[in-house]
């Protein structure tokens, strides 16, 4: 058969970034408006923060309690990174927390009582990651159980393993290089007088990126004549984006310095948000969610897409697996308990629908940081174990809600 | 001075931004069939919302006379209650409750003790069936039955409540040629008993048979009431006031040239998914370049099942036969090896199987030939929103922009997004199963243009098509179909309504 790539865009008269200068809308309400959903998320992520700073005098912005946040709650985000996608696709994972413990079991055997070096722990983690995240991807893609039994049946298979991985017994603690993965700073490589001027570069480069990335893609939709904002709220947009990211360097900077594990976080975060949004096997998940049997129809490979769905959990849960029992610094037969339900949440406070086809990485990772946010506040005010749990039940309902009330408004005005 | 049961005055109903109905008027004399008409998006559903309470009293502007005296309905009890009953579109059975469950839902047969009394609710549910002359037992489960049987089980749930007016929304657009013949009898028998009927409806030709009158509605405003009964209402007359012109024709002309034959099949033949019947039995079509070739047969003949299964064996098991692209003997086991041998498939439902509806217009319209816009994997977005901005303005899809969420297009636009969807897989033949169901005829007509530019083009189509006029009008040659097997093919110069029906009904017992 013949195959036509369609000719490409005609280029515009005007050279394109100076018409980036001028064109577009500048009516925050409509622009507020439409992405409500996304933006609304945001807000309540600020508000949360800023109730929380009110309410602990401040200590919860603090340099090392920000470091802190960063460091108890990253394996949650991985593990929700991996869990949106899960539910975007239509599915669900409830096994993700039992994984987190058999790979950090599996690592310790490997490392502590085998004496292997540090990184044949790490890579058996991830083998036995990937090993359970096709596991799962069998069952689901090829045999047609739904998620939720099969990963049921995978949480208390894995959580059994663990045990016996373990002999029931903890195991620790991992050498130094082990524990420096999720205990670790880059620290001091470039000096500083009181602070770490090696954060701030980091920072100051992840700004600049953003900044050329963002304008990039304008200038690109502009030439495509695609509606933009106005180069004003466009340039608040980056100082916004840009302020809040350097005085987060910053911080950190005057705590112990950039975190390794922040690292890990963010580039999974760069490559997954890419991933979901601009890749064929991203694209196919939305269309599985959405409607399975139109993306069937349109020569979407189901099975195969679900399976790497799957397995993609199971790599993530890995590497989650790897980070908490770094921070643990050995592994408990009990670890990760319940991950998989602060997970979920996470995806469904930023966004994601239970039905699927619906839902972004950075939507979860805002949702976890939320999730995060109020349970360090809550510690740090020494609120009881309890009432944590019982607003974090709430949390998640209201945030839903406001979700469900959003479309339900949105149907409406369309009719 | 005529006797009108219902009567609604000056009814403006507005959403944020968009007026839906501006001043409609509706009279219905008691005892006849009223038709509505007018294209997707014109506010007939709107407006039977605002008659049965869905939009609650004070939401809208105007007045509703019911029966000689003003009503203002909370919700669809309030209008049930006075004999309002609304029968929609997607049918609201449940399919795993029983017929008389069914319809006693919400309005239980009980006994003294409260609880259900199961012989008066099935004694009960017997007598509405055989009312409207569907002779199956009450405590069979409704999913079970056909769609026609199922829209006979709404009326009987109808019929319980006390109707006085029932009203029926597209009630035959997913029925065959002889369930609809049947309800529409059933709507006459209704009649004959006193009890009034508006029907929204698409089928000009039912209107112009059955209705006594039509209120022809346009942009959210009254066009016309126009009397049936009084003769010289043709069809034409009414697409004139839907559309506010005239259609020269229902069909666009077109010079049939066809060219090399790009698509063959030979001896086809699938089996049932689940039973031990042939629902295809040794097929055999072609169809040319810059040629549409119809298929027609009754529901249950199997063109959809030979479609799909044609299309990456998306149908049925045991699949054996032969095709052929280009003369040449090709694989499609898959509907990516269907697609990328130049097969497009759309579908006859396109909202459970056509389109995900939860997102926007790019997307859909990608999702087929997604690997077109993608490098490594990597999908080049801008190109994708200009393809789907190409489409918008080709095809005419009425939508603020491709960022549009599908759900919320009009049925003849979603149609058009699912055309563009598939011929930006380029494919070299296309095959389009009900492509002008439950849109308006405005939009029909914009499909059949499209279809004649893309034969023109040198792309071979063939249409399957419950209404033969379509089929008549649109195809150069037609196959017909039943109980799976190909029982003629007739040019079109040669066809009638007629012939192809004898064809279609033509060995009707059951093969295999």
């Amino acid at each position: 058969m013949t195959s036509t790539k369609p000719s490409s865009a005609e280029k515009s008269t005007e050279s394109a970034p100076a018409a980036a200068l001028h064109a577009g809308t500048s009516d925050p309400r409509t622009l507020i408006l439409n992405n409500l959903r996304q933006s609304g998320i945001f807000v309540a992520l600020v508000v949360i923060v800023a109730l929380f700073a009110f309410l602990t005098d401040g200590l919860s912005l603090s340099p090392g309690n920000i470091t802190n946040i960063v460091l108890q709650y990253s394996y949650i985000l991985v593990l929700a990174i991996g869990m949106v996608i899960v539910i975007i696709g239509g599915h669900i994972d409830l096994s993700v927390g039992s994984v987190v413990a058999l790979t950090g079991a599996v690592s310790a055997v490997v490392v502590i009582r085998q004496g292997q070096p540090w990184w044949v722990g790490v890579l058996a983690a991830l083998a036995v990651g990937l090993a359970v995240g096709a596991w799962h991807g069998f069952w689901v893609a090829y045999v047609g159980i739904p998620a939720f039994i099969v990963t049921l049946a995978g949480m208390l298979l894995f959580r059994g393993l663990t045990l016996r991985v373990l002999d029931n017994i903890s195991l620790s603690p991992f050498p130094t290089e082990y524990n420096q993965i999720a205990a670790g700073f880059l620290n001091g490589l470039l000096g500083g007088d009181g602070f770490d001027a090696f954060t701030l570069l980091i920072g100051g480069i992840a700004v600049a990126g953003y900044v050329v990335s963002c304008f990039r893609t304008r200038v690109a939709r502009i030439r495509y004549q695609q509606p933009v904002e106005s180069f004003v709220l466009f340039v608040a947009r980056m100082a916004l984006v840009g302020g809040v990211v350097m005085w987060f360097a910053w911080q950190l900077a005057h705590a112990r310095g950039l975190p390794i594990v922040l690292i890990i976080l963010a580039a999974l975060v760069l490559v997954y948000g890419l991933l979901t949004r601009r890749t064929v096997f991203g694209r196919q998940v939305y269309a599985i969610g959405g409607n399975l049997s139109a993306a069937m129809l349109s020569g979407v490979k189901v099975r195969t897409v679900n399976f790497w769905i799957f397995v993609n959990m199971g790599f993530l849960s890995a590497v989650a697996g790897i980070i908490f029992s770094s921070r643990s610094n050995g592994a408990q037969p009990a670890a990760g308990n319940m991950f998989e339900l602060d997970a979920i949440a996470a995806a469904f406070i930023g966004g994601a629908a239970v039905t699927g086809g619906v839902g972004t990485v950075v939507g979860a990772m805002v949702g976890g940081l939320i999730m995060a946010v109020m349970s360090n506040g809550m510690q740090i005010m020494g609120v009881d174990q309890s009432m944590q749990s019982v607003v974090k039940g709430l949390v998640l309902l209201v945030a839903v809600a406001f979700d469900v009330y959003n479309k339900r408004r949105a149907a409406g005005a369309s009719r | 001075m005529d006797d009108y049961i219902l009567e609604m005055r000056r009814i403006t109903k507005t959403f944020p931004g968009v007026a839906a109905l501006q001043d409609v008027e509706l009279a219905v004399r008691r005892g006849e069939i009223h038709a509505i008409c007018g294209e997707n998006g014109a506010g007939k559903s709107t407006l039977m919302k605002v008659l049965s309470g869905v939009y609650p009293s004070g939401s809208y502007e105007g007045e509703i006379r019911f029966d000689g005296a003003p009503v203002d309905f909370r919700g669809i009890r309030d209008s049930e209650s006075r004999g309002i009953v609304i029968i929609h579109q997607e049918l609201a059975l449940v399919p795993y409750l029983s017929i008389a469950e069914n319809i006693f839902l919400g309005n239980e047969r009980r006994g003294r003790s409260g609880l259900i009394d199961w012989n008066r609710t099935n004694a009960e549910a017997a007598e509405l069936l055989a009312s409207v002359g569907l002779h199956e037992n009450p405590v069979t489960p409704v999913v079970q039955l056909g769609v026609g049987k199922q829209q006979l089980v709404e009326i009987a749930k109808a019929l319980s409540k006390k109707v006085k007016l029932l009203i029926l929304d597209e009630p035959t657009a997913a029925l065959n040629d002889v369930d609809s013949a049947h309800l529409l009898d059933l709507m006459r028998r209704l009649r004959e008993q006193g009890i009034t009927c508006i029907m929204i409806s698409h089928k000009l030709n039912e209107i112009t048979s059955i209705a006594d009158s039509t209120t022809v509605l346009r942009d959210g405003r009254t066009v016309e009431r126009l009397d049936v009964t009084a003769g010289e209402v043709t069809q034409e007359r009414i697409i004139r006031g839907m559309v506010g012109r005239d259609l020269n024709s229902f069909y666009p002309d077109r010079v049939c040239a066809p060219g090399e034959e790009v698509l063959r099949i030979e001896d086809w033949t699938v089996r049932h998914p689940t039973q031990d019947r042939l629902v295809v039995d040794g097929a055999s079509l072609d169809v040319r370049a810059g040629e549409v070739v119809g298929i027609a047969g009754l529901m249950g003949a199997g063109r959809t099942e030979l479609a799909m299964s044609v299309f990456g064996r998306s149908y049925g098991r045991d699949i054996s036969g032969r095709l052929y692209m280009h003369g040449k003997e090709i694989r499609a086991r898959t509907v990516a090896e269907a697609i990328s041998n130049g097969i497009a498939y759309a579908t006859e439902d396109r909202k459970r199987f056509g389109l995900n509806l939860i997102d926007n217009i790019r997307s859909n319209v990608s999702s087929a030939g997604l690997r077109r816009l993608a490098r490594f994997g990597w999908v080049d977005d801008n190109e994708e929103t200009r393809v789907a901005e190409t489409s918008r303005r080709d095809m005419n899809i009425k939508a603020p922009s491709v960022m549009s969420v599908v759900g919320k297009l009009s049925g003849g636009n979603q149609q058009k997004v699912v055309l563009s969807k598939w011929l930006f897989t380029d494919p070299d033949v296309l095959i389009l199963d009900e492509p002008t169901r439950g849109i308006d005829v405005g939009a029909k007509y914009e499909i059949y243009t499209i279809v004649n530019r893309l034969v023109a083009d040198g792309k071979a189509v063939i249409i399957i098509s419950s209404e033969l006029p379509e089929l008549l009008g649109m195809c150069d040659r037609i196959y017909t179909l039943s109980a799976g097997r190909i029982t003629g093919v007739v040019p079109v110069g040669e066809a009638t309504q007629e012939k192809l029906m004898e064809l279609m009904a033509k060995d009707k017992e059951p093969v295999g």
